[in-house]
């Protein structure tokens, strides 16, 4: 294999990695707002921020990595891809960094009014990157406007468009089911059960909105016949998480729903390739062949990718087994953060 | 303003602040490891103590230095993708290796470290709190590398097909002596920051202590940490002072503009002098510069190691820069701007070098009264000015961090790439600054991003100092319980977590 054909495939894992974590977690901070139950609704927020507390961090850095192999992979890809989509990006941006301080800041203050910061940081901190990383990703399949110097020059609200307002659409729900599988499978008690019946509504939802913007990506942006048998296996996916949610098997729906993603990005992948951005003039796309590093950056890249990316697997493999047990109210130890006052008089006098 | 202008202060903005928290981690990342393994080896509770009161205040830090990272990786290509398409080739990959090295274990065994107390066999547990120290220094190398090759790029050729730099030796940008002294420098002073953090807010708890007459806490516990803080901040100081001495030299070597600059320097002189005090107009204009008090030939020794050798003020070296770069460009067929300024903003530079190292002394005054009050052994103090200059000291290396990136970085300019200084090997491998800044992205939307994070980051800002001193002020629990599965003993489903979220 080509190498540029090999981190085009690489790059496309790493994106898989991101959206298949990440997505579990996007899904339960957004699900914060809808799941809990009013009169227990601290707890229940609590115990669904808690199944994803050891390992939020780890997945985040799938999109990290995803970032930094594009740029020293693909230069020219990361460079047009980030200077044309500044504005989606920048909101990206500002969403994940309240994300990231809401998760642990949020326990550090004991107070209800608090706790509502928090966890406004984390459903607009969810929210927002859900709707545009698929927004983002339609727009790359569907083609933008590049000039003959592979700069984006189709402004924001070129953007906007339907197959990409879909997209956003398509990425939304399909995070808010798996977020929702994700909590059936790690929660417990009264949580775990209203997380399977909204998992179970979701689906029939996700499979209705993805399978159509599927057929529509096949149908109008794809130019190999082979990435129907993505659309297959993510519609087969999706019909099987809603099975599995209906039949309550949390594990088997949870596996559907995580190769529904995958599926879902080997489309986006394969159909875009040999280009990573292809323009409206085909004259002015970026391929793997234009955008990339030299032979010489691939190979030393391989090399690092090969050694450390089954490492990374390992270890955060072995995350998920430390946390495997489910989490109820139940487990739940009275809140440890600290008043906004220090009250107790512990003898000291004051300087 | 211009999109340039935009660019670079917000580059300036979101780097800066996101430095403020990254000593801290990087350095309290490896003591909060000393005082588990201290905790591990001896069992004493006051370790425990420890580990947990400085453990908290490293998280809530840690959270911000994550979350302002995050721009870092994106915004190379969003605001300076022109610089991105140039150096992508050689800059990408100390990136991706950081990722894939560093991040990846920072984040996941931080995660294993905060969750699993009591999930987690006691030497694991110790073991994860380590793999975040060790990850935080390597990803500190993989992106002190990406600068120095921004500082002196060795390892590339120009191609002319491609029009960027392009990377044939990764072993050479890995082992650029610039990135062997900046790696060493940055690491020490992330010691001495986290060291004057740790010894200055035990030295005024340890004062407290002993004027509410708790001599015993204050012995038992604060001494420990006011010691091994002391220790980080000694070794720490030597270090940047040594590893400064080296970067120096260097700096004079590969960017004599910046050297000059630093001093103040318009014109050349054999035995320049190291002036502490400067008055006039010193702004990027050499009229006019009057320096009061100096030591002589100390420039020239910091430089060289000798206190009577040459140093080229800007004024040679703006016509220097001028012939060169220009001949090169008219060859090539491009133009140069012939009002290019060839050296940093002199106020900038000149001020932001003495700050660096004035605010050195805060952790070295205290440490210097520690050393002293806190001679005999298992002694404690009660005197109000120990305490209050171990607050007073808190600042000062997070101050003399910010300024040491400010003059790195503005000393550089006019080049995002500054060019390699022997002119032999003039491999066009360098970039202006004004070319490196993203050509689609306009004024109007860099302003929005500019002021979005400015604002987000000054609310964060707020919200961090508050939780910071809370959580200070606090103080050392009196008791802490093992939360080993060894101390607890049997391993059952119905038992609360020791901590959640």
């Amino acid at each position: 294999m080509e190498l540029t054909t090999l981190w085009f495939v690489l790059i496309a894992v790493l994106w898989t990695g991101y959206l298949v974590l990440e997505g579990f977690d996007f899904g339960v901070g957004m699900l914060l707002g809808l799941l809990p139950r009013r009169a227990d609704q601290e707890r229940e927020r609590r115990v669904m921020i808690n199944t994803i507390g050891p390992v939020w961090d780890g997945n985040e850095v799938w999109l990290l990595t995803a970032g930094g192999a594009t740029f020293a992979a693909f230069p020219e890809w990361y460079a047009t891809l980030f200077s044309g989509f500044y504005l989606p990006l920048f909101l990206i941006l500002v969403a994940l960094i309240v994300r990231v301080v809401a998760f642990e800041w949020r326990g550090k203050i004991d107070d209800d009014r608090w706790r509502a910061w928090a966890d406004r940081a984390l459903i607009f901190g969810s929210w927002v990157p859900s709707v545009l990383w698929g927004v983002a990703f339609a727009n790359i399949v569907r083609g933008v406007e590049l000039d003959a110097d592979h700069q984006y020059v189709g402004g924001l609200f070129a953007l906007l468009n339907p197959f990409a307002l879909l997209g956003g659409a398509v990425t939304t729900l399909v995070f808010l089911t798996h977020g929702a599988v994700f909590l059936a499978l790690k929660s417990d008690g009264d949580l775990r059960h209203r997380a399977g019946t909204l998992a179970a509504r979701l689906s029939v939802a996700t499979l209705v909105v993805a399978g159509a913007w599927a057929v529509w990506l096949q149908v109008a942006y794809a130019d190999e016949a082979w990435t129907w048998a993505a659309v297959t296996v993510a519609a087969v996916a999706l019909v099987l998480v809603v099975l599995a949610t209906r039949a309550r098997r949390e594990g088997r729906a949870f596996v559907a729903s995580a190769v529904a993603i995958v599926a879902t990005v080997v489309l986006i992948f394969g159909s875009l390739f040999p280009d990573v951005m292809p323009a409206v003039d085909p004259a002015h796309s970026l391929t793997v062949l234009n955008a990339s590093s030299t032979h010489y950056t691939l190979t030393v890249m391989t090399w690092v990718a090969l050694v450390l990316t089954p490492l990374v697997l390992l270890y955060q493999g072995w995350t998920y087994w430390v946390f495997r047990k489910r989490l109820s109210t139940a487990h739940l130890p009275a809140p440890a953060g600290l008043t906004f006052r220090r009250t107790e008089t512990s003898g000291a006098a004051p300087e | 303003m211009d999109a340039l202008d935009l660019a670079r202060w917000q580059f300036g903005v979101t780097t800066v602040y996101h430095f403020i928290f990254v000593p801290l981690t990087i350095g309290l990342a490896p003591l909060v490891a000393i005082m588990q393994t201290c905790w591990y080896r001896t069992r004493n509770e006051r370790w425990l103590r420890l580990t947990k009161f400085f453990g908290k205040l490293l998280l809530i830090n840690f959270a911000i230095g994550v979350a302002t990272g995050i721009v870092q990786e994106f915004q190379f290509g969003m605001a300076w993708s022109e610089y991105s398409r140039f150096v992508g080739d050689v800059f990408g990959a100390p990136l991706a290796m950081e990722a894939l090295a560093a991040f990846f274990v920072e984040s996941t065994f931080l995660g294993l470290w905060i969750f699993g107390w009591d999930r987690l066999p006691k030497k694991i547990h110790l073991a994860c709190i380590w793999a975040v120290a060790v990850a935080t220094n390597l990803s500190a190398f993989f992106i002190l590398a990406a600068n120095s090759w921004m500082q002196h790029p060795v390892g590339t050729t120009y191609s002319f097909e491609t029009g960027r730099a392009e990377m044939h030796d990764i072993v050479a940008v890995l082992t650029n002596p610039t990135v062997l002294a900046a790696f060493p420098h940055t690491i020490m002073a992330a010691f001495l920051t986290a060291g004057t953090f740790v010894a200055g807010i035990a030295a005024w708890w340890m004062v407290r202590k002993v004027r509410s007459g708790d001599s015993e806490t204050a012995r038992d516990v604060y001494r420990p940490a006011v010691i091994l803080g002391l220790v980080a901040v000694l070794v720490g100081g030597a270090g940047v002072a040594i590893s400064g001495d080296a970067q120096a030299k260097l700096m004079f070597e590969q960017q004599p503009a910046k050297m000059a600059a630093a001093e103040g320097l318009c014109e050349s002189v054999d035995g320049a002098s190291f002036s502490i005090l400067a008055i006039g107009d010193l702004t990027n204009d050499c009229d006019g510069v009057r320096h009061l008090i100096e030591i002589p030939g100390l420039t020239s020794f910091l430089a060289t190691g000798s206190f009577d050798s040459r140093i080229r003020g800007v004024d040679e070296l703006q016509d220097y820069y001028a012939q060169w770069v220009g001949e090169w460009e008219q060859e090539h067929g491009t133009t140069l701007d012939p009002d290019t300024v060839f050296h940093p903003n002199l106020a900038i530079t000149y001020w932001s070098f003495r700050l660096m190292i004035g605010f050195g002394a805060g952790s070295a005054a205290l440490a210097l009264a520690a050393l002293w009050l806190l001679r005999k052994k298992g002694s404690v103090t009660g005197a109000t000015w120990f305490g209050r200059l171990g607050i007073a000291a808190l600042a000062t290396p997070f101050l003399a961090s910010s300024f040491g990136w400010i003059f790195t970085e503005m000393g550089r300019q006019p080049w995002v790439v500054a060019p390699n200084p022997d002119v032999s090997g003039v491999d066009g491998v360098w970039l202006l600054t004004a070319r490196g800044v993203s050509t689609v992205a306009g004024p109007a939307t860099i302003l929005t991003s500019l002021v979005g994070f400015t604002l987000l980051y000054g609310v964060l800002a707020v919200v961090w100092s508050r939780l910071m001193h809370r959580y200070a002020v606090e103080g050392v629990a009196a008791s802490e319980k093992d939360p080993s599965p060894e101390a607890r003993g049997s391993d059952d489903d119905t038992t609360t977590l020791s901590f959640a979220y």
